[in-house]
């Protein structure tokens, strides 16, 4: 649940200001302090080109990457999360959706869409970080919900990209009960034999981990992604001593046998495509 | 007897009573008359308090130490024919975690739920009713083995979350409740699930897919504890009350939000006032809901199952 600490930081580095950063700007990383022009570091995915360290994006972006020539259709694009338990704490979530939404220029913490990978066919939903933590309530459950309806329709591989810290508080027991509303679709997905890619970026928390993030056929990842069910700092406090280097990383998860495989985002794109043909042919 | 902050004014007419009752005995006067008419009065104080609790005063009463937790609904709804069964089958046994075969009315079901303990030691070992990956992964092997031989299966919930240690995390707590989540809404017996104390999150719903889903009136489901949800959202432990009311996480609000299917009235003043009273209303809704479920084929009951948890949310649609 450590979605509230990283609101500010997610809104800050929100994909739509990406967009509109003009060329000429630079792009400092965080990780190896190396400075590369903002045109060069899109071009790379927004992966440091010196020391690999992969930049949080949202939708927008990774629709950019996957999809062939920026072409995709959003589904569902046009639900909202309603209030249903007048929610209020130190502020009103009906404020705090319209916040979010200006700010954010998004309209909840998941888009779906399809088109082609390679040529291949492809729905995506893929988490906003920038939108309240990337927390999980009614519209990101109602929309994988409903994208699963349109991959079971039209015989639809699905890869569903994780960025979230888990459940969003201000939806109580609706927010816990998208675990199961996903997590049941997923099941009949499998029925159906239609493929499942999960994707797990940096951060993979909480309620998200506990349903459709680790549901994958195949679960992969991206280096260095924070992905767990109890949050590092929960942990640290149950075990009262520090907690190991590299624990909770993609890398450790790998080790620990819940990824298949940990995929660079300068190759996602390649191996989504080959993955696809291979389940198809 | 432990009594709650609000139960205050049940304690002091409580211990009136015991004084006067030991003055009878003593003098040898009949007082029964003045002990009838306290013992009324302490019955009226009872029934003013609890037909008024707050949210956060159910989340308490949830708590509360004496209350039966879940080998003694199994012990008795089975009539005590209950044969515990262990481990994952990978990595171990977790005491957080108990199934088994048992019948109830002549019918085997399988019981599963999460147990706290009931001393001191037992707390320990149990870790407070909070499993770890291999108790979710037993509770679904049990679940796969009811399903095999066509047993109902009956869950108790009461846990204040799964567990949130290191080796829980390298042991994939995620993809131990995801998993049961996902193979749960497919199983082809009945699933009853039953919150008998505490419903807290992800640690709750990993066992908490049935085609029926009821509460005890004194108990809470949510995505998280009032005390976390106040020290996340107000940044601090003080508004426990205010983030249980917010949370409407009480069995009334989660019935009226059609997240449950229904509540199991509690004997006055909670669970633990009258154990055998709550074992045997649990027991006759176990057999009611059996009874109608059994009456729905394998493949409808789980395209209902399905279907409920698919329509659980609110959002709009922008024009
Ligand atoms: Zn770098």
């Amino acid at each position: 649940m450590g979605w509230f600490r990283r609101l500010k930081e997610g809104i800050t580095t929100s994909t739509k200001e990406k967009k509109e950063t003009p060329e000429g700007l630079w792009y400092k990383c965080p990780s190896c302090k190396k400075i590369h022009t903002a045109q060069d570091h899109a071009n790379n995915k927004y992966v440091c080109s010196e020391c690999g360290y992969h930049e949080r994006i949202g939708s927008t972006a990774y629709f950019e990457i996957l999809f062939d020539d920026n072409q995709f259709t959003e589904l569902h694009e046009n639900l909202v999360s309603g209030d249903p338990l007048e929610f209020e704490d130190t502020k009103k979530y009906t404020d705090r959706l319209t916040d979010s939404i200006r700010k954010s220029g998004l309209k909840d913490a998941l888009r779906s869409a399809y088109g082609k990978v390679h040529g291949e066919d492809l729905v995506i939903c893929c988490m906003d970080f920038g939108f309240i933590g990337g927390s999980m309530g009614s519209v990101v459950g109602e929309k994988i919900s409903r994208a699963i309806d349109f991959c079971l329709k039209t015989n639809t591989p699905l890869l569903i990209i994780s960025k979230s810290g888990g459940a969003r508080m201000m939806e109580a027991a609706f927010s816990l009960m998208q675990m199961a509303k996903t997590s049941a679709k997923l099941s009949l997905l499998a029925q159906a034999k239609i493929p499942y890619i999960s994707l797990c970026t940096d951060p993979t928390t909480g309620g998200v981990t506990a349903s459709y993030a680790m549901l994958g056929d195949l679960n992969i990842s991206e280096p260095g992604a924070l992905i767990g069910f109890a949050g590092p700092r929960v942990v640290k406090e149950t075990i009262g001593k520090d907690l190991p280097k590299g624990f909770q990383t993609a890398e450790f998860v790998l080790e620990h046998g819940f990824l298949d495989k940990i995929v660079n985002r300068t190759e996602l794109k390649d191996k989504m495509g080959k993955l696809l043909k291979m389940f198809k042919h | 007897m432990t009594y709650l902050d609000f139960e205050k004014p049940i304690q002091e007419l409580d211990q009136e009573l015991e004084k006067l009752k030991g003055v009878a005995e003593k003098s040898k006067v009949d007082m029964s008359a003045a002990i009838h008419e306290l013992e009324e009065k302490i019955k009226e104080k009872r029934v003013e308090i609890f037909s008024n609790l707050t949210a956060w005063q159910r989340v308490q009463v949830s708590r509360h130490p004496e209350r039966p937790y879940t080998l003694a609904y199994i012990e008795s709804v089975s009539g005590g024919s209950f044969i515990e069964l262990h481990g994952d089958r990978t990595v171990g046994d977790d005491k957080a975690m108990v199934g088994g075969f048992g019948e109830i009315d002549g019918q085997t079901v399988m019981f599963i739920g999460q147990q706290k303990g009931i001393n001191t030691k037992m707390r320990q070992i149990r870790r407070f009713g909070m499993a770890n990956p291999e108790g979710y992964r037993k509770a679904l092997r049990l679940m796969k083995l009811a399903e095999k031989f066509n047993k109902p299966i009956v869950t108790f919930i009461d846990t204040p979350g799964a567990y949130p240690g290191l080796e829980a995390e390298e042991r994939g707590q995620g993809e131990a409740i995801a998993r049961n989540l996902l193979e749960m809404s497919q199983l082809k017996v009945p699933v009853i699930c039953i919150i008998i104390g505490e419903g807290a999150s992800g640690g709750a719903l990993g066992i908490g897919i049935g085609d029926k889903v009821l509460m005890l009136e004194n108990t809470w489901y949510s995505v998280i504890s009032p005390e976390s949800c106040s020290s996340i959202l107000w940044r601090s432990w003080n508004f426990k009350e205010k983030a249980a009311e917010a949370l409407k996480l009480t069995a009334e609000d989660m019935s009226k939000n059609g997240l449950v299917d229904g509540i199991i009235k509690e004997p006055l003043g909670g669970a633990h006032q009258n154990p055998q009273e709550i074992f045997a209303t649990v027991k006759a809704e176990i057999l009611k809901y059996l009874a109608e479920l059994k009456k729905i084929s394998p493949e409808k009951r789980v395209e209902q199952r399905i279907e409920k948890f698919s329509n659980m949310g609110v959002v709009h649609e922008l024009d």
